[in-house]
């Protein structure tokens, strides 16, 4: 290498590294500001609609690390009845299986994120825990008529400037 | 009077910021010339492959994920290939096609880290690699739209995918590819002129065309040494016969071949991507099969050309809804092999270079 052009393709790539750290920024202020994650988003929770489900374990079987437990018996009118559905969430690998596997399409995945908690006992969910109430966020993940209903997911293609 | 010298060992790992993981290298120095090499592994050892043979085979796809993090997609493209071969099924087109978008988005994105942590290792601290990153993070939302998580996507079902790209998808992918090649010219130009760079790549850690067949190394490792063998190309499987493409090469097997290969295959990958997306067809994209999943007996290897190499699994079924064995040929663990005779002979400022240009995923080397 000549020691003539020495020094050529440095001051190129310092060239390209001032044009990036003159442009906005690509990251977003979390806490504050929050961008709309993916509508099929597979978050680290069960949602469980209780109406429609009909205790066949289906969910239970799918899971590949087995983290749903189900005790189901017959009531008087020979019906299946749930007794125990516990999720844990610290083992649960959110693959998404068992939420396929449902045949009457009752269980979902969740769109919660920041699911933290201060003891290892509290990760174990039981079944009124996952129960569908208005202020849970059940994802569209296998589920169009929910994908429909959520809002867009920010991309970062867009190339939205987040902070202005 | 002779001065008593005696040789130095230099654990380089297992946390190191450039073993890419937890590998660890016990190197023999005589100053600062490594004389020996022994690479210590299976600190992420998590028993994939024992784990396998305990699950249906639905359910190991979700093991697969884990193998190599980097490039999950093509791990469960693999898995799939060697099922259906095993159990005699074809994907609908649709689903191949998704299937050869998929792959090749995960190509673009492990090379954009294999290259990034190049730069890592050579001392540009961070500003490539986040540019790197910027570039990844584009893709990682487009399977999060897909599938609904950015790293252990799930997505390959046997005999088809597991859900259909929503509306949104084919649009933002287009806005993608057509922005991607001024992002790889721009980071050309920060790097492929760099004196410093060229110093440090060229005629560095050289594998000649040989020992790379002989090591039996894949991939980028094998292409930049000047054989030109492509899994795509070699043995097509799902729909590459359709695509034109170019298998890029080099010709010493230095750093900067290697390095250089990864460029061009994000080019070719982005010209399938067009392609794929033109000729992609309406339909159906899950194939008919059983509930529970019983392939006859016998056994049956399927490869696929990942990111890092050749990317194979072997099955073995004695007709239960379970694997009797299923093995991984992980292209990380193969390529390590020529390791030592890289290694041996050269600087010890030049072993993370050299090491950082095979691009090992530590989760596919240890399983």
């Amino acid at each position: 290498m000549k020691l003539k052009s020495y020094g050529e393709g440095i001051a190129k790539g310092m060239l390209v590294t001032m044009k990036n750290a003159i442009r906005d920024p690509i990251t977003t202020q979390y806490p504050e500001k929050r961008l709309n994650i993916s509508r099929r988003s597979r978050g680290n929770q069960l949602v469980w609609n209780k109406t429609a489900c009909i205790s066949c374990s289906m969910c239970a079987r799918a899971c590949p690390v087995n983290c749903i437990t189900m005790v189901t018996s017959r009531d008087e009118n020979k019906k299946l009845q749930m007794d125990k559905m516990d999720v844990d969430t610290g083992v649960c690998i959110s693959c998404g299986l068992c939420v396929e596997a449902c045949p009457q399409k009752c269980l979902f995945m969740s769109r919660d994120y920041e699911k933290a908690v201060y003891s290892r006992k509290k990760l174990k969910l039981t079944k009124e825990d996952i129960l569908m109430t208005d202020s849970s966020k059940p994802s569209g993940y296998y589920s169009p008529e929910n994908e429909t209903k959520l809002p867009k997911q920010t991309l970062l293609i867009d190339g939205k400037k987040w902070d202005k | 009077m002779a001065l008593k010298t005696e040789t130095f060992i230099l654990n380089a790992g297992p946390q190191h910021p450039s073993t890419h993981g937890v590998f660890r290298m016990r190197l023999t120095l005589d100053g600062e010339v490594i004389q020996d090499v022994e690479p210590v592994f299976g600190y992420l050892h998590r028993g994939i492959e024992k784990l396998a043979e305990g699950l249906t085979y639905p359910q190991d796809i979700v093991f697969t994920d884990r193998l190599d993090y980097l490039a999950s997609m093509t791990n469960n493209q693999a898995y799939v290939v060697a099922v259906e071969k095993l159990a005699g099924i074809q994907a609908p087109e649709r689903a191949e096609y998704l299937r050869v978008i998929m792959a090749e988005l995960m190509r673009i994105s492990s090379h954009l880290m294999a290259v990034g942590f190049l730069l890592n290792d050579l001392g540009a601290f961070l500003t490539p690699l986040l540019y790197m990153y910027r570039e990844r993070e584009k893709i990682l939302d487009l399977f999060d739209m897909v599938c609904g998580q950015r790293l252990t996507y799930n997505y390959m079902r046997i005999g088809g995918v597991s859900q259909d790209i929503p509306e949104e998808f084919i649009p933002a992918l287009k806005k993608y590819i057509d922005s991607l090649p001024g992002f790889i010219n721009e980071y050309e130009q920060l790097l492929a002129t760099n004196e410093i760079v060229l110093i440090r790549t060229k005629n560095v850690g050289i594998l000649t065309k040989e020992s790379a067949i002989n090591y039996s190394a894949a991939g980028p490792v094998l292409r930049g040494s000047g054989v030109k063998w492509d899994i795509r190309k070699a043995d097509p499987y799902s729909v590459y016969e359709r695509f034109k493409f170019e298998v890029p090469v080099g010709s010493v097997g230095d750093i900067y071949d290697r390095y250089r290969v990864r460029i061009e295959e994000m080019h070719q990958s982005i010209a399938i991507i067009r392609q794929a997306m033109e000729q992609l067809p309406q339909g159906e994209i899950q194939a008919k099969i059983p509930k529970v999943l019983r392939p006859p007996k016998g056994e049956a290897y399927g490869h696929i050309e990942g990111p890092k190499g050749e990317l194979g699994f072997y099955l073995v079924s004695d007709g239960s809804t379970n694997p009797y064995r299923l093995h991984v040929r992980p292209p990380s663990l193969i390529n390590l092999t020529a390791l030592k005779e890289l290694l041996v002979g050269v600087k010890i400022a030049d072993a993370m270079a050299i090491f950082g240009s095979i691009d090992i995923c530590v989760g596919e080397v240890d399983r």
